[in-house]
């Protein structure tokens, strides 16, 4: 029993990581939090929905356009609404009521297409074997949900480790008047990481739908608020930090439903979240977080 | 090859430039000396694109880029090492240097221009893979110049490279600004250790809140009374 809980939890954590990790990253770089973060998990729930329903496309291709859809609609809130109001030099504040609009845009033309029901994918999308791994019982579709996420989130930290563009996400990130005499293209990469950011928010809306198996149009509220909660936790902009983050939040969650009471889910995940903040303010990984420029 | 035409140059209320006009040409190294808040680091900043002018022109090889972005202006040639070094502290000091190198794409002379950093700089190749905010001042002062040589640029802009530095290593890195521009970089260098700048320069303006009050051959500029008794202490 409570293996099979592990179980769970490894594959909510997955998901919960990988939605905070996009999070994180964009306030790293933009300092700004985006609260349409929530609404462009929705957005990849449904790409990937239709994708599979009305093009039967099979799981890598519907986990691609997830991406593709999130990864546009982040570039085009860019676009549109944050990077103007960086030009701007306006408050911090500002960009992140702007993604407040966006988000509220964006979910009620969803509600207006989609209404308010849940949706599904077809039964049999992911056969529902499941294997023994050191003793616990996983699923087909929580072996693809974590191996899917940690594989993201591999991918993610290779690319600002090792490669170019990703040194150049880094180094704005620390200070992007260093970076433009550097040569490098700040506005672009302010950009490319909406883009990306939200790419992986749409993979974990995907993922999450599959997880579940129901997909609405409401769905980015509760992601936003643990999503929140899961870089506070693990440290404003810290990638690891969302990563432990998302981790913490999972199990909590699943242990509270499991042995206490799915009542008190929420109040004990987030009544965990206060004691982690008292005794470390700055979140788990979190440094005090200066920028000059 | 640079040339400043009349500039000025606006922070909100504040003015800062009131009408510079000065050139750097090739092979030069020419001075900018001036008290605290003379306007010296703004005037780098314009030329870099970091402030936009609001009146007047930068010229670089008679191509006006007054408006063009930083990055656009560095890929052309114009990279400065600005004031108090700004390093990037959460990254390596060897990712320092490549992200020097971030408008390059010829990735194999990338690695051999990193091997003559290093050879110039023997402490950073002992300290390449440590994270850059754990150097030591001058060390970081060698970083920075280091990066900025990693984009093998046509002009240097420098910003007081003698910052808080002790006497010893200013001296060291006074003569590898020597070297760098025998090896054929203009170099524009602000200073507040008006006599260094001066002995190492070709010519010099003296900067005044906001206007330049006198540009002459170093050399003259060294044996100036008033550049004696306003900056060298004399
Ligand atoms: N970002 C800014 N916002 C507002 N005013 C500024 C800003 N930067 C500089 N100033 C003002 O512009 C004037 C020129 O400053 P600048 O930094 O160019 O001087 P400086 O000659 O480099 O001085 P220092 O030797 O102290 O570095 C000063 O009056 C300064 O207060
Ligand atoms: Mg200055």
């Amino acid at each position: 029993m409570f293996l099979q809980q592990i179980a769970n939890a490894l594959a909510l954590s997955a998901v919960y990581s990988l939605f905070a990790i996009g999070f994180t990253l964009i306030f790293g770089v933009l300092e700004v939090i985006t609260l349409a973060h929530g609404a462009v998990f929705m957005m990849g729930a449904f790409a990937g929905l239709i994708a599979v329903t009305k093009f039967n496309a099979g799981l890598a291709s519907t986990l691609l356009v997830s991406m593709i859809v999130s990864g546009l609609a982040g570039y085009l809130i860019d676009l549109i609404a944050v990077g103007p109001l960086r030009k701007r030099k306006f408050h911090h504040l500002a960009p992140m009521i702007a993604t407040i609009g966006c988000a509220t845009i964006i979910t009620s033309t969803y509600q207006g297409i989609f209404g308010a029901e849940a949706y599904r994918f077809p039964f049999d999308f992911v056969p529902s074997t499941s294997y023994d791994i050191v003793g616990i019982q996983l699923t087909l579709l929580q072996l693809i949900i974590i191996g899917i996420s940690l594989f993201l989130m591999v991918v993610l930290i290779f690319f600002l480790n090792k490669t170019r563009w990703g040194k150049a996400v880094r180094a704005v990130a620390e200070n992007p008047r260093t970076a433009a005499l550097l040569g490098i293209p700040v506005e672009q990469v302010f950009r490319l990481t909406m883009s990306i950011s939200s790419a992986f928010g749409g993979a974990a809306g995907v993922l999450t739908g599959l997880n579940f198996n129901t997909i609405h149009t409401f769905m980015g509220g509760p992601i936003l608020h643990r999503g929140i909660a899961v870089i506070i936790l693990g440290g404003m902009g810290d990638i690891r930090g969302a990563m432990a983050g998302g981790l913490i939040l999972g199990f909590s969650e699943i242990l509270s439903v499991a042995y206490i009471s799915s009542d008190f889910r929420d109040a004990i995940s987030f009544g965990l979240l206060f004691l982690i903040l008292l005794v470390r303010p700055s979140g788990i990984f979190g440094k005090v977080i200066e920028r000059k420029g | 090859m640079l040339e400043l035409r009349d500039i000025y140059t606006n922070y909100d209320h504040i003015r800062a430039l009131k009408g510079i006009s000065l050139t750097v040409r090739e092979g030069e190294i020419v001075a900018l000396i001036g008290a605290n808040g003379a306007g010296k680091s703004t005037t780098l900043n314009t030329i870099s694109g970091i402030v936009k002018a609001a009146k007047g022109a930068v010229l670089y090889n008679d191509k006006n880029i007054t408006k063009s972005s930083t990055h656009s202006i560095v890929k052309g040639g114009i990279v400065q090492v600005p004031e108090g070094r700004a390093i990037l502290t959460t990254l390596k000091v060897i990712e320092n240097l490549e992200l020097g190198a971030f408008i390059r794409k010829d990735s194999h002379q990338i690695k051999n221009d990193i091997e003559s950093v290093f050879s110039r700089f023997p402490i950073l190749e002992k300290r390449a893979n440590q994270l850059a905010g754990t150097l030591s001042g001058g060390e970081q002062q060698m970083l920075a110049i280091g990066r900025a040589l990693m984009a093998k640029p046509k002009i240097l802009l420098l910003d007081e490279p003698s910052m808080g530095l002790a006497p010893l290593v200013v001296k060291g890195i006074f003569g590898i600004i020597r070297e760098i521009n025998r090896e054929g970089t203009s170099i524009l260098i602000v200073e507040q250790n008006a006599r260094m700048a001066l002995q190492i320069s070709n010519r010099g303006y003296v900067l005044e809140t906001g206007r330049i009050v006198l540009e002459d051959s170093s050399a003259s500029l060294l044996t100036n009374k008033k550049v004696i008794e306003a900056y060298l202490g004399g």
